[in-house]
């Protein structure tokens, strides 16, 4: 159990290529933390540095009260589950749960009992004397996982460790690594492009863009307030839509220049981005009254998925295609007119220029 | 594998020929005459032969000359194969870990492949040469009297150094490539795992090596007995006298400077059933142990 630190960490490649712009996270004990951000945001290096398999440019990592910078991977504590999993080819299942903790020169029944407990955990007893090729992808996972596991290491690091899986198989082991997180409280740090699965597992999510943070918080935190609208788009499946308005005297208008009803009080005159998300649009009867944002757009393409449907639909003069969720009931025809509705509390602005959240 | 379906059934058998006629016009066809030979007692001009059954045999294992050239030959070969095997092993896993230039150490050390068995064995005699050898220098400094051609040890010495440097670059390249297949995750799962390097290797790196390693064991098993002839023959100028030569270079001397075809005949049948031998050995025994991924 530890804490982990990162203070104004950075990673120059080459010189002159900077993979991460000075990082700073403190991360609590027993907490688990999900690094989310598109490929190339710097999220894999981040961990691949707290892990001790890349340099450290400049800053500073601690995991407890001890900066581990100069100290090699098999000595910070750590465990890590990789994307390809990593299993020995050569070694059986036992072996591959064993070698890590033969190297740190532990008693052979201290060993035996815990490679076997920590099988029993992920209901892999019955594969022990297998080499991983003769298992599935699910249950390399498992092996994968007790390899960490049995370390009974201060932190798990995980680097995308579901992209492997099929869709089912994620969902499935993406509650299990939470319930055994749990269980164990073991600090985690886990590294994932996709949303979803950040939004489930993580008790704090750190979004990051091109090497920078662009906001920490707990999920629905970050999802109710993006601090910018990378993370707006980011985070949230469709993404909220983000549309370009100037605000003056007469009120808010899109920059193609219909006008937009309501939600822009204590504005200055300028140029904003405006996000609303799709489930917080609402059909409403008719024209627009009263308090909140109000949209008149046209119909292009209804989409159902299943449990809800979304709608397509784009401005009369034209501008940004703007998305909608509505029941799966909906029969919306393309071409059909639509009054949207959103409560001011859901609507969003973000400075045109920086991107950043204005309250 | 795709399978490719053939219109004809002899079109495949078609393809084929041409290295089956290589294989049957300089493989199976020499040593069936090689086999016959070997029973038969040949003047040097070739006109005449008498069968003498399993004389050439019985003299060939009786004679303590050639014995002689035997231990040579499995000490030779036991060198150079180690030796090429492991010193290819060390650069390869060193040209591996560097990051910058590796390229360029890479084509140094890949080069010498490129240079003929007899020309490599021209340099090393130059090399080792008494008059104008820089390593006479060397052998100088250290107090060594190094007489190469002259010395059964110096000369011996001379073919496993040379032999050993010909084929570095051959087991080089494969141990590389090898090397590069390893995944990268798989060497970073243990450093997380292991913390000595060298622990690593072994527990790691060189089972994950051994379908390369095992390869290479059988190849430069066959290179040091049969294809180190030019080296040899580069090194002793034909001249064997007190040299140490090895069993095939005995094969060539007897029968083509000898005249003794029965012999040299019978030496080469020996020669071939002791590389059945041992490839068999190999696959039964040391193939076992080998990974393949």
């Amino acid at each position: 159990m530890a804490t982990i630190t990162l203070d104004k960490v950075r990673k120059v490649y080459a010189g002159t290529m900077e993979a991460v712009k000075g990082v700073s996270i403190d991360i609590a004990d027993g907490e688990f933390i999900v690094l989310v951000g598109p490929s190339g945001c710097g999220k894999s290096t981040l961990l691949r540095m707290i892990a001790g398999l890349e340099e450290i440019t400049t800053g500073e990592v601690k995991i407890g009260e001890r900066v581990v910078n100069k100290i090699d991977p098999a000595d910070r504590d750590i465990a890590m589950v990789f994307q390809n999993y990593a299993l020995y080819p050569h070694m059986t299942v036992y072996n591959n749960l064993a070698y890590g903790l033969k190297n740190r020169g532990m008693p052979k029944a201290e060993i035996d009992k815990r490679v076997k407990e920590a099988a029993r955990i992920l209901e892999i007893d019955d594969y022990l004397d297998r080499k991983p090729r003769a298992l599935s992808g699910g249950q390399r996972q498992r092996v994968a996982m007790g390899r960490a596991i049995v370390r009974e290491p201060a932190t798990f690091l995980f680097d995308e460790p579901l992209s492997n899986l099929d869709a089912k198989l994620r969902v499935q082991m993406r509650v299990e690594i939470k319930r055994l997180q749990r269980e164990l409280g073991t600090t985690s740090v886990y590294v994932t492009h996709d949303q979803l699965e950040a939004m489930t597992l993580a008790d704090r999510l750190v979004v990051l863009n091109k090497g920078n943070i662009e906001q920490i918080g707990a999920p629905i935190e970050v999802y109710d307030r993006p601090a910018s609208t990378f993370v707006a788009s980011f985070i949230g499946s469709p993404a909220m839509n983000l549309l370009d308005v100037t605000s003056d005297d007469a009120g808010l208008k899109l920059v193609t220049g219909t006008g937009l009803a309501g939600a822009a009080s204590g504005l200055d005159r300028g140029r904003y981005t405006l996000g609303v998300r799709p489930e917080h649009l609402e059909i409403a009867d008719g024209a627009a009254s009263g308090e909140g944002l109000s949209l008149e757009v046209t119909v292009n393409v209804l989409e159902p998925v299943g449990a809800e449907s979304f709608v397509y639909a784009s401005f009369a003069d034209g501008g940004p295609q703007i998305v909608v969720r509505v029941s799966s009931h909906a029969r919306h025809q393309p071409g059909e007119k639509l009054y949207l509705k959103a409560m001011p509390q859901n609507v969003h602005f973000f400075d045109a220029d920086t991107g950043k959240r204005i309250d | 594998m795709k399978r490719v379906q053939f219109s004809s059934a002899s079109l495949p058998y078609l393809y084929l020929l041409p290295q089956l006629a290589i294989i049957v016009i300089f493989f199976y066809w020499p040593s069936v005459q090689a086999i016959q030979s070997s029973f038969y007692l040949e003047d040097p001009f070739g006109f005449s032969s008498t069968f003498v059954g399993l004389d050439n045999y019985t003299d060939v294992l009786e004679s303590s000359s050639y014995a002689e050239i035997a231990r040579f030959t499995v000490v030779f070969t036991l060198l150079v194969t180690f030796l090429s095997l492991s010193l290819a092993l060390l650069f390869a896993v060193k040209a591996d870990a560097v990051l910058k230039g590796s390229s360029s150490y890479k084509t140094l050390l890949m080069w010498v492949y490129a240079v003929a068995p007899p020309v490599a064995g021209l340099m090393g005699v130059m090399f080792f040469d008494m008059h104008i050898g820089p390593f006479l220098k060397f052998a100088d400094a250290v107090g060594w009297d190094f007489r190469i051609g002259l010395d059964y040890f110096d000369t011996a010495f001379a073919m496993v150094v040379i032999s050993v440097w010909k084929q570095i670059p051959y087991n080089f390249i494969f141990f590389l490539s090898g090397l590069q297949a390893i995944p990268k995750s798989l060497r970073e799962a243990g450093a997380i795992d292991c913390r000595s390097g060298f622990r690593r290797f072994w527990t790691i790196t060189l089972p994950l090596l051994a379908p390369t390693a095992f390869f290479l064991l059988i190849i430069n098993m066959t290179y040091a007995l049969f294809d180190t002839f030019g080296i040899v023959d580069v090194v002793v100028k034909d001249k064997a006298a007190n040299n140490p030569i090895t069993l095939v270079y005995k094969v060539y001397m007897d029968g083509f400077r000898g005249g003794d075809i029965g012999g040299s005949s019978a030496q080469s049948v020996i020669l071939m059933a002791v590389v059945f031998v041992l490839t068999i050995f190999q696959f039964r025994f040391i193939e076992r142990r080998v990974h393949y991924n």
